[in-house]
């Protein structure tokens, strides 16, 4: 039974990989020229509710983002008197303070707004780096083969034997925990599965006919791989890097949440709750709100990922996401 | 799909079967609960305010304070010790009926075994400082001596303790954790592992240690003192987040919330009729600081360093921590003798700040790390000392740690510029102002693992609090007392700490468990389990 | 069968490279160990002589052969802050975690399995867009506000649930719901797409032609072949529930080794940290191994020749 062995051995290792198999159709549709006929599921894509509410949260976040100095009624990292009720306590959320005030008597809506910056850095650098490594590592070992790419095929699958959460937390707790290190530490982790995928849809690329004769007619490798082999990676790459947005920025506010992330005064959603975490019996909006920004931001992220990957490739099956 | 239902029915059980039943306290035992696990039960080795107490119950000393008082008296000791050579001997006749846990008894060999290890820098005691004044322990300490010389064992119940120079609070050093009797054979027998398999002669024993869960003591039957303890069995449980313990309080699952009630439940207890019968608060002997490194630049500047201490808003701390302390004026706290009530200290004035910065050619401010522990509330007051330094254009790049990653830190010279003292703050170890000069203020101290976080030496003033601890008599003591006010007006003009508050403990105990304030919260000992009872 | 000795092969390798990093990664370490064993009061004599002692004078290949021969008989070196060797610390804290990770397992598989089902019984559907949307949200849901949340409402505000610790089957509720819920919405995912793929496919409408009850195509067919996925997924679930530990064993006060890993980060007690991580390699390398094991029990198919 070849056939149900290559298909235990094509089961992923980890929940960052893709569920699918080697021979994806979506390696067969992927010339450019086929670009018109996508159009009906385009269509599709932009009249998908889940679609239109992950745009619509988007949409928030990157104004959050580009606006925060306008729109943050307060400075995020200033504690006001009127903050902290006469026996120290954080206030709930009222007229002055739309969130409420933090532990220090910050205004939360503020700190809530500013946070994004941290989350859409991760999820653009740390992610962008992740999908270039795993694109590139992919690509290297698919392309090339030979011993370069078992190389590095073997340290891929080494790579999944680790635990990423554990890993990271390990990581950033013996470095010095800061934005950058945990930018790093997502980036360098979090590109594996990627890499897999990336590797598998170059081996099938490679035997097709245009790749071949392209060859065949003296191009250089590296042209063949500019003008053949990438665009056909283009799609993987755009469902890939959405979705892993969703995870870099649930991997950040979790590391912040467990104190090894971004480090205070900075505000970040995770270290919002991190900080407040012992008086969420007294004080739920210093969860709820953060904790809403996040879940809105991930889901967010995840629907696109998933409504893109069904505009762009509706055959091959969707990859494990969240941590 | 038989297969898998039948799969499932069979991690249920085992589900079922792995969670064990809830252990049943003894009948007259109480619990208290810890957020952190105890690192060790060595008492020549631990030394903060969790694993004291609890070494406490497995250990005695030679001597102990009268309950709720600062005078001392005898309890491995026969009697209170005769003092010779001008108050540079001390002779302890022991009692006889005193006996380890493995059954063996107590003798003065044991006492000498306890001195020596102390002083030994292979047991790595961070109280070995205080028993420097025995006679001959450099050199047992640098391993030129066979023996600490300074201790005789002049037969079984009989040992002679001579100092190099007097020492006015000394009987208080022997009466600390650090001079806690230990018996050779087991600390050998342990090896490494002491720290978790202590014996000792205390009225209680440790009868089990389960990592990051519960250490259960219980009674120790052939306990020296009479009616002591009066409890079976004390269980710490480790691991509980202290809004958890809280609310395991009210239910009955906890007797003593071991870190106090947390700030975001203390104003409902406050207001509720009913629980504030379970609160008790005492005053500590202590005051909490901010440590400026002298070494480090540009605390080298004393102007620099006083700007800090005008810069602060030490009434807006207390607002943090709900109340629970008083804005603390200098070195010393109100209870410690040797306090200067007259002496107001430095006040908040953030014009004066910027005067003395800008003066010290920093007006356009600098950057600079504080260090704070991370257990809440320190992160939001070492936050809020944060923007205060940001007003007169100081910017504080924090680094929240555990408290012993702040320790190693700050003990390490040029290291950490800024701490904030909070959760390691320095409470006395015996009621003497010796002990917050000596061991966190002195040159001895300004060492690599010394708890002189200032790093400040003053030849000067080691020989003032030589003059002042050589001064043993009763008739003495006043003017003891004014040297060292003087030596602490000279700190404080030097502005080596920016001292904040001095804490007012609070803790909440169960209905069912009986304990005078100065018990459950004891100025010494943190908490006397051996006087703690059941309803 | 030669499929399977290159798996233990492939995982023994796998665990020397980890033991390999993980000892590299505390080479690299700026701290010295020596003085984080000695303790910041002792004398540089006394460093020196640990340092011999750990053999940290000798050269890296020679310590590294030294550390993977202490590893192989279990010995993982000792915690720099509490007087205890890691392989006790590890042993102790083990079976809580475990048990919580049954806990998760049981989870996902008793709401994603029946969601996935729902799901893919009636495709486009109501429930099916509402099975698949709390899916996504299972998803997206961190672990901390899941633990928090859940806490807050199921603990504080009914309290119906304990406020965390452990002992009783009712404190594993909350803890394993936590872990388990993000896999949960993953399984029903799978199971869905795996049904419907089978559903579509040729054999199974013509059995549907003949006359084969759905309900019997669901069970005979299409449910047998969204398992399969399950068995490799619960396998590889045990690696992502070792970072998932830290998280709820730290939310909800469980004693396992989550909250052991979460104590030693915030002392950066680092050899508690590596040991953890050399212990999760290992467990990953045996799941993944039993996952393999099981894969031909549960479909006669699949042959490893």
């Amino acid at each position: 039974m070849p056939c149900a062995t290559a298909r235990a051995v094509a089961i992923p290792r980890d929940r960052l990989a893709p569920l699918e198999l080697v021979d994806s159709p979506m390696t067969r549709s992927s010339s450019p020229r086929t670009a018109a006929r996508l159009a009906p599921r385009w269509q599709r894509f932009y009249r998908d509710p889940s679609v239109i509410f992950a745009l619509i949260v988007i949409a928030c976040l990157l104004i959050a983002v580009v606006a925060a100095p306008w729109l943050a009624p307060k400075d995020p990292n200033a504690s006001f008197a009127e903050g902290l009720s006469d026996a120290g306590a954080p206030v709930a959320p009222s007229a002055a303070f739309a969130l409420g005030t933090d532990l220090l008597g910050r205004d939360l809506l503020s700190r809530v707004i500013w946070g994004a910056q941290v989350s859409l850095f991760i999820g653009l650098v740390a992610n962008g780096a992740a999908v270039l490594i795993g694109v590139l590592v992919g690509l290297l070992a698919g392309f090339y083969g030979g011993w370069l790419g078992a190389l590095l095929m073997r340290f891929t699958d080494l790579m999944t034997a680790f635990p990423v959460l554990l890993l990271a937390i390990a990581l950033t707790a013996i470095l010095k925990p800061s934005l950058w290190i945990v930018a790093l530490v997502i980036a360098l982790l979090n590109w594996v599965g990627l890499a897999r995928v990336v590797n598998s849809q170059v081996l099938a690329l490679k035997t097709r006919e245009y790749v071949t004769a392209a060859h065949s007619l003296g191009a250089s490798s590296g042209r063949v791989l500019l003008r053949h082999v990438l665009p056909g990676l283009v799609p993987t790459m755009i469902v890939w890097g959405t979705l892993g947005i969703s995870t870099s920025v649930m991997l950040e506010a979790t590391l912040s949440f467990l104190g090894v992330g971004v480090q205070p005064p900075t505000a970040s959603w995770g270290g919002i709750i991190n900080e407040s975490q012992t008086y969420f019996t007294l004080a739920p909006w210093l969860v709820v709100f953060p904790g809403l920004a996040i879940l809105l931001t991930a889901l967010a992220f995840n629907l696109l990922g998933e409504g893109l990957r069904e505009a762009l490739d509706p055959s091959s099956r969707s990859s494990r996401v969240g941590l | 799909m038989k297969r898998v239902a039948l799969g499932l029915l069979a991690l249920a059980g085992i589900a079922a079967l792995t969670v064990a039943p809830r252990a049943q306290t003894a009948e007259k035992g109480m619990v208290i609960a810890y957020k952190d696990d105890i690192a060790t039960l060595d008492p020549q080795v631990g030394y903060d305010w969790q694993n004291w107490p609890a070494i406490k119950m497995v250990f005695d000393a030679l001597l102990d304070y009268k309950p709720g008082t600062t005078d001392l008296e005898p309890r491995i000791a026969a009697a209170m010790p005769t003092v010779g050579d001008g108050g540079r001997s001390y002779t302890f006749k022991l009692r006889s009926d005193i006996k380890f846990s493995n059954g063996r008894t107590l003798t003065a060999a044991d006492v000498k075994y306890t001195l020596e290890r102390v002083l030994d820098p292979k047991a790595k005691s961070p109280g070995a400082g205080f028993f420097a004044d025995i006679a001959g322990s450099s050199a047992w300490s640098a391993g030129k001596a066979k023996e600490l010389t300074g201790v005789k064992v002049i037969n079984s119940s009989t040992v002679k303790v001579t100092l190099s120079q007097p020492n006015a609070a000394f009987l208080n050093v022997l009466a600390t954790n650090f001079a806690f009797i230990v018996p050779k054979e087991e600390v050998v027998k342990a090896g490494a592992d002491w720290g978790r398999k202590p014996v000792g002669s205390g009225p209680f024993t440790l009868q089990s240690w389960t990592s990051g869960q519960e250490l259960v003591f219980v009674k120790n039957p052939n306990y020296f003192l009479k009616n002591v303890p009066k409890l079976d069995q004390v269980t710490i449980k480790v691991g509980q987040d202290p809004s958890v313990a809280y609310l395991g309080l009210q239910r009955g699952d906890v007797d003593l919330l071991g870190d106090g009630i947390p700030p975001a439940n203390f104003l409902q207890v406050q207001s509720d009729a009913k629980l504030k019968a379970q609160i008790v608060s005492t005053p500590l002997v202590n005051t909490t600081y901010v440590s400026i490194n002298t070494q480090v630049k540009p605390f080298t500047d004393v102007r620099v360093r006083q700007a800090l201490n005008f810069a602060i808003n030490k009434s807006k701390i207390l607002k943090i921590i709900n109340g629970r302390g008083l804005v603390a004026t200098q070195i010393l706290p109100p209870k410690m003798p040797g306090y200067d009530s007259s002496y107001q200290g430095y006040g908040y004035d953030v014009e004066q700040a910027k005067k003395l910065l800008s003066a010290a050619g920093l007006s356009k401010g600098f950057t600079t790390t504080l260090y704070t522990n991370s257990t809440d509330p320190n992160p939001r007051i070492a936050q809020s000392i944060q923007q205060d330094l940001a007003v007169v254009g100081i910017k504080i790049e924090l680094k929240s740690q555990a408290s012993s990653t702040v320790i190693d830190a700050a003990g390490t010279p040029k290291t950490a510029p800024l701490v904030w003292s909070g959760g390691m703050a320095w409470t006395q170890d015996y009621p003497d102002p010796s002990d917050f000069y000596w061991p966190i203020l002195s040159c001895r101290s300004a060492v690599q693992g010394g708890w002189n976080w200032s790093f400040a030496c003053d030849k000067n003033l080691d020989a003032l609090a030589s003059k002042a601890d050589q001064m043993t008599a009763p008739a003495q003591r006043p003017a003891r007392l004014e040297l060292y006010k003087k030596l602490y007006k000279t700190l404080m003009d030097q502005a080596v700490w920016v001292p904040l508050f001095n804490e007012v403990r609070y803790t909440m105990h169960s209905a069912r468990l009986i304990g005078a304030p100065t018990d459950l919260i004891d100025p010494i000992h943190n908490i006397a389990f051996e006087r703690l009872s059941i309803k | 069968m030669r499929f399977l000795l290159g798996r233990v092969v492939q995982g023994a390798l796998v665990l020397l490279a980890v033991s390999f990093l993980t000892f590299g990664l505390g080479v690299l370490l700026p701290a010295d160990p020596a003085r984080m064993v000695a303790g910041p009061s002792a004398s540089v004599a006394t460093v020196n002589s640990i340092r011999r002692e750990l053999g940290l004078d000798k050269p890296f290949f020679e310590q590294y052969t030294l550390y993977l021969t202490k590893l192989l008989r279990g010995d993982l070196g000792r915690s720099y802050k509490q007087s205890a060797s890691i392989a006790e610390l590890l042993i102790s804290r083990l079976p809580a975690t475990l048990l919580l990770m049954l806990g998760g397992v049981l989870c996902e598989l008793m709401l994603g399995l029946p969601a996935g089902v729902i799901a893919a019984l009636r495709p486009g559907s109501l429930w099916d867009r509402a099975t698949m949307g709390l899916a996504f949200l299972g998803i997206s849901l961190p672990q901390f506000v899941l633990g928090l949340g859940l806490l807050y409402v199921f603990a504080f505000i009914y309290p119906i649930l304990p406020l965390g610790g452990y002992g009783t089957a009712a404190h594993l509720i909350l803890p394993a719901l936590t872990l388990g819920i993000g896999g949960a919405g993953w399984y029903a995912r799978v199971v869905r797409s795996e049904m419907l793929e089978v559903l579509g496919q040729d054999y199974v409408r013509t059995a549907a032609a003949k006359g084969v009850s759905r309900g019997g195509l669901i069970v005979r067919h299409a449910l047998k072949n969204a398992l399969l996925p399950m068995i490799a997924m619960v396998g590889s679930d045990i690696g992502v529930f070792m970072g998932g530990a830290v998280v709820v064993e730290s939310v909800f006060g469980w004693p396992g080794i989550g909250k052991l890993t979460w104590d030693a980060i915030r002392v950066v007690d680092i050899p508690v940290i590596l040991g953890v991580v050399q212990l999760s390699a290992v467990m990953i390398v045996l799941g993944n191994l039993l996952a393999d094991l099981a894969y031909p029990l549960a479909d006669p198919r699949v042959r490893y020749d």
